[in-house]
């Protein structure tokens, strides 16, 4: 057996099931062992989609994506790939193949110090530089990678050590960091201090991030919210925590949230933020949710806990564990006025759209969209005007809602909705996009058509960077400047070209036609919605 | 800006040293001095690290540097509890006719004198920083060639805050 062999071996003790990625001499010792192996291949077109598709697989299964690609550019293309799935906890495991590890150092062809570049995006990484650390190496990274505060893990195999024989391979049953030990459980003291300030609260809330998908704490924190009748809104990494038309469910804070979800987390005097970094979209102004009232936060991470609001009451742990152990709790919550008050503001404060009937109301499609899909459907946004609007207006039922959220990395949304979609082929997984965000990860349209993993893509084209341009719009008074995106391709002609299906849908008259033929088979579609390109998203 | 010093027990990993430094300079962290040593088990190495900011800085540096999968423990060394100590070397131009006056400032702080040439002397010193600010400030009046400092090592004192590994 050689260190490829057991590079394959180790993937297969983790149940993995895809591995996405781009071969190139550096990494070939790996692609060739992994043809023993049952483990799905994707060739993927660009090596930061394969860390996207990774992203995307590893949100719906809750286990680490793991994407391998080569040395040097292969490796550096995957880095933008890296910092998103970082930016979001996503756990990954990126093999890079290397150049000879007696070469290291020397500048030889398609060398790149890839751990040194990718050092503040990764939770951690390893060069190995024997064969025999591999299992060692693979086990802990799996665990690094999937406990605590979950991230990505990258693993740099020189080509010899690829190549170099693995006397003795056995797969550790066991984990043994001597440095590494993420607190899990809640401390039960703290948590009392919680009860305690719950049972005096008049106005508590809870604000849900991405941290309690990441968890799979959405159940504990649905339960407890609905015994105590808490209300509940999201970041935007949240969405997807309650069903978005729950009762007691108040929608997306931050600023491009919704005006009564802000209210609804600044009028609060209890305030329990759990998997939320208190980031500067979802709260621009912290001291708001310190003033007159109690912070909870609980957080896995210890240094997001008084990072960027000083909480009352600190709590580290895991969400499903800390929701388990609120269950657990007995005490009473009343607060029946503050419920009647939310529902006036989600009922009187949501902003009314001046739609161009000329075009599609991105709003309204998006609605009716998420109407007619699955309840279990997938919703992949991208980044741009189409995520504001897709967070706005994208009713969640029992399904999930992806999309970059930290980073904010165009293009995201194809690649994450193909991982997503392999993750489990019965779903329906849709992408919803930009004409910009689309032209950047557009080659994937041949990775779908090679690999039949059928994703369902939205394009809402307004010709321009709209996002930019409704900064400048404000900003610079419509000074645009490189936002206009002329020559862009005829996606009609695109979709025939790649032997994709292809839809138009010019403005709401023809929607619920469009949209059945749209979703009536479990095939690769494309369908291009023309939105009015002076649409705003803040009008 | 307070000042604080912190012991940090790692991991011998390759690299360790420039994740922790890599930390501090992509964060905004000041690094007054670190000093870098492995310990009397080998797998661990002690790191010695002075730094300042505002209390709302010093916690997160504590956290984020726990946070690193290669961080046994972090702790902070109040002056209080704890000894610290620096090197300095200190090269001062000295003719026959100066040579005397450096020596003798040597004795005082209780310096050695480690090379002697015909125009110099390399004097060094241990002791905690203010006694090696306190000392080069004595040698004003000589001009001081060249000056390495480790940085300062420290160490709680008693038994209560080791940390123990099995």
């Amino acid at each position: 057996m050689i260190g490829a062999d057991a590079i394959v071996r180790c993937l297969e003790a983790e149940g993995v099931e895809v591995v996405f990625g781009y071969p190139g001499v550096a990494i070939c010792p790996f692609y060739n062992s992994i043809l023993q192996s049952d483990i799905r291949t994707v060739l993927i077109r660009t090596e930061q989609n394969a860390a996207h598709a990774a992203s995307g697989m590893a949100r719906m299964t809750g286990r680490p994506g793991v994407c391998a690609v080569t040395s040097g550019p292969g490796a550096t293309n995957v880095i933008t790939g890296i910092a998103t799935a970082f930016a979001d906890s996503i756990p990954l495991i990126c093999i890079t193949g290397q150049v000879n590890s007696e070469l290291l150092g020397s500048d030889v062809f398609q060398e790149a110090d890839i751990t040194g570049a990718v050092e503040s995006f990764v939770k951690y990484s390893y060069l190995v530089k024997n064969a025999q650390d591999i299992p060692r190496i693979f086990k802990e990274a799996f665990y690094i990678a999937n406990s605590g505060r979950k991230g990505p893990v990258l693993i740099d195999i020189p080509i010899d050590v690829q190549n170099a024989s693995v006397s003795r391979y056995s797969y550790p049953e066991e984990v043994s960091l001597r440095t590494y030990k993420p607190t899990v459980k809640g401390h039960i003291v703290q948590i009392k201090k919680v009860v305690k300030e719950l049972e005096k609260a008049k106005r508590p809330i809870i604000c849900a991030g991405g941290g309690v998908l990441l968890s799979e704490a959405e159940k504990g924190l649905r339960a407890f919210s609905e015994r105590h009748k808490i209300p509940v809104v999201s970041t935007m990494m949240g969405i997807g925590v309650m069903p978005t038309k729950h009762p007691l469910y108040y929608g997306m804070v931050g600023n491009n949230g919704k005006p009564y979800a802000n209210r609804a987390m600044n009028e609060s005097d209890l305030l329990i933020m759990v998997g939320a970094r208190v980031a500067d979209r979802a709260v621009s102004q912290p001291d708001l949710i310190t003033q007159n009232k109690v912070l909870v936060h609980i957080d896995v991470d210890p240094a997001e806990i008084g990072k960027n609001a000083g909480p009352t009451i600190p709590l580290v742990g895991d969400a499903a564990h800390i929701f388990e152990e609120f269950l657990n709790q007995e005490f009473t919550c009343e607060h029946e006025e503050w419920l009647t008050q939310l529902d006036g503001y989600r009922d009187t404060m949501e902003k009314k759209r001046t739609p161009n009937p000329a075009y599609v109301d991105p709003a309204a499609f998006i609605t009716r969209l998420s109407e007619k899909m699955q309840p279990d459907g997938v919703y992949v946004a991208d980044v741009g005007q189409n995520q504001i609007w897709s967070c706005g207006y994208h009713v969640v039922k029992e399904g999930r809602f992806l999309t970059s959220g930290g980073m904010g990395t165009m293009g995201y949304s194809i690649p994450a909705a193909m991982g997503a979609k392999l993750a489990d082929m019965t779903k329906q997984v849709i992408a919803v996009c930009g004409d910009g965000s689309f032209q950047m990860s557009m080659m994937e349209l041949a990775t779908m058509q090679q690999h039949h993993v059928p994703v369902k893509m939205i394009v809402l084209k307004n010709n321009y960077l709209g996002m930019v341009r409704e900064y400048q719009h404000y900003t610079y008074k419509d000074n645009y400047s490189v936002v206009d995106l002329s020559g862009s391709p005829d996606l009609e002609k695109l979709s025939a070209a790649y032997d994709i299906p292809f839809l138009r849908l010019e403005n709401m008259d023809r929607v619920e036609e469009v949209l059945d033929r749209f979703l009536a088979h479990d095939e690769s579609m494309l369908l291009e919605c023309l939105i009015d390109p002076m649409d705003l998203v803040k009008e | 800006m307070q000042k604080k010093v912190f012991q940090l027990l790692v991991d011998n990993t390759s690299g360790v040293l420039s994740r922790i430094s890599g930390l501090f300079s992509r964060r905004g962290y000041n690094i007054e001095s670190i000093t870098a040593g492995v310990t009397a088990d080998p797998r661990f190495t002690r790191i010695t690290i002075v730094t300042s900011g505002d209390d709302q800085i010093l916690e997160q540096i504590e956290k984020q540097v726990a946070k690193l999968i290669d961080i046994r423990d972090i702790k902070e060394l109040k002056p209080s509890e704890s000894v610290y100590r620096e090197l300095a070397l200190i090269k001062v131009r000295a003719q026959a006719a100066e040579r005397q006056g450096v020596i003798s400032l040597a004795d005082i702080f209780r310096a050695n004198i480690i090379d002697v040439a015909s125009d110099s002397l390399i004097v060094e010193m241990t002791g905690d920083q203010t006694k090696i600010e306190a000392f080069i400030n004595l040698l004003d009046g000589y001009e001081i060639l060249e000056l390495a400092r480790t940085g300062i090592a420290g160490l709680c004192r008693g038994t209560e805050n080791v940390t123990f590994i099995n």
